[in-house]
């Protein structure tokens, strides 16, 4: 599996920028001919990377976030979410539905979904360090296709 | 991200346009509870009908709203959702919990 093309994005953890992540990576991935289903899916699951980075990497302060995202030559996309924030201590306990540090304003529904709406999902986190969180979705070759 | 209210005979709807994310979701939590306080339904309509897109900071917000809304004993119904809000709260079960309507003509 040959990576046929990548992109890296590197922003401020301010919330305004949640909107252009998703919609940035969406582009970029709209290579890989996916259907508006399958698009959605990925920015719903950068969304719900980025407001992690957000709200728990950077709970006081503003700090850098760092997205890729791959595209492969089996149809795939690969995507990157990384920040240099708190770590999250547990990610087993983090990754459990409705599971949240956040208050009232979040769900605890942000691994659930990126877990749902990707193939895959690692989570790699250090106290003091930060989170890096890897997503994998290989997007469907459509009849119409050459 | 905007909400608009309207009240009609003890219902509340609160019609929910643009993108709801983390970044417009206090917003529509404080637009939400204002228009709740200032009537006190006995029954609350979500009509996500306007929502192009929404994660799960969407889910929080709608909890939020049932949570005030059952404290009143009123009711809530979501409507409206386009398939990918109807997607994340699919994900989230939020079924199990509050009524759904589905709308076919709205799956397009």
């Amino acid at each position: 599996m040959k990576e046929i093309n990548g992109v890296k994005l590197e922003f401020t953890s301010k919330s305004a920028n949640e909107g252009f992540a998703r919609a940035a990576v969406a582009v970029f991935a709209s290579q890989l001919d996916p259907t508006l289903d399958e698009l959605n899916d990925i920015k719903t699951a950068v969304s719900e990377a980025v407001t992690n980075c957000i709200v728990h990497a950077y709970p006081d302060e503003i700090g850098k976030i760092l997205v890729r995202a791959k595209l492969f030559s089996d149809n795939s996309v690969e995507i990157v979410v990384r920040d240099w924030g708190l770590g999250i201590p547990d990610v087993d306990a983090a990754r459990e539905p409705m599971f949240t540090t956040g208050g009232e304003e979040r769900s605890g529904m942000g691994f659930t979904i990126m877990e749902s709406f990707m193939d895959r999902l690692r989570v790699r986190s250090a106290a003091g360090k930060g989170t890096t969180v890897t997503m994998r979705r290989t997007i469907s070759v459509r009849a119409a296709r050459k | 991200m905007t909400v608009n209210t309207s009240f009609d005979d003890g219902t509340l709807t609160l019609r929910f346009e643009g993108e709801l994310d983390h970044h417009a979701a206090r917003g529509a939590v404080r637009d939400v509870e204002r228009a709740i306080e200032a009537h006190l339904p006995r029954a609350c309509v979500l009509n996500l009908d306007g929502l192009s897109f929404m994660d799960s900071s969407g889910i929080a917000v709608i909890l939020k709203a049932h949570r005030r809304v059952s404290e009143l004993g009123a009711t809530l119904l979501v409507t409206g959702a386009r398939a990918q809000p109807l997607k994340v709260l699919a994900a989230a079960k939020l079924e199990r919990l509050i009524t759904i309507e589905h709308q076919k003509e709205l799956y397009i």
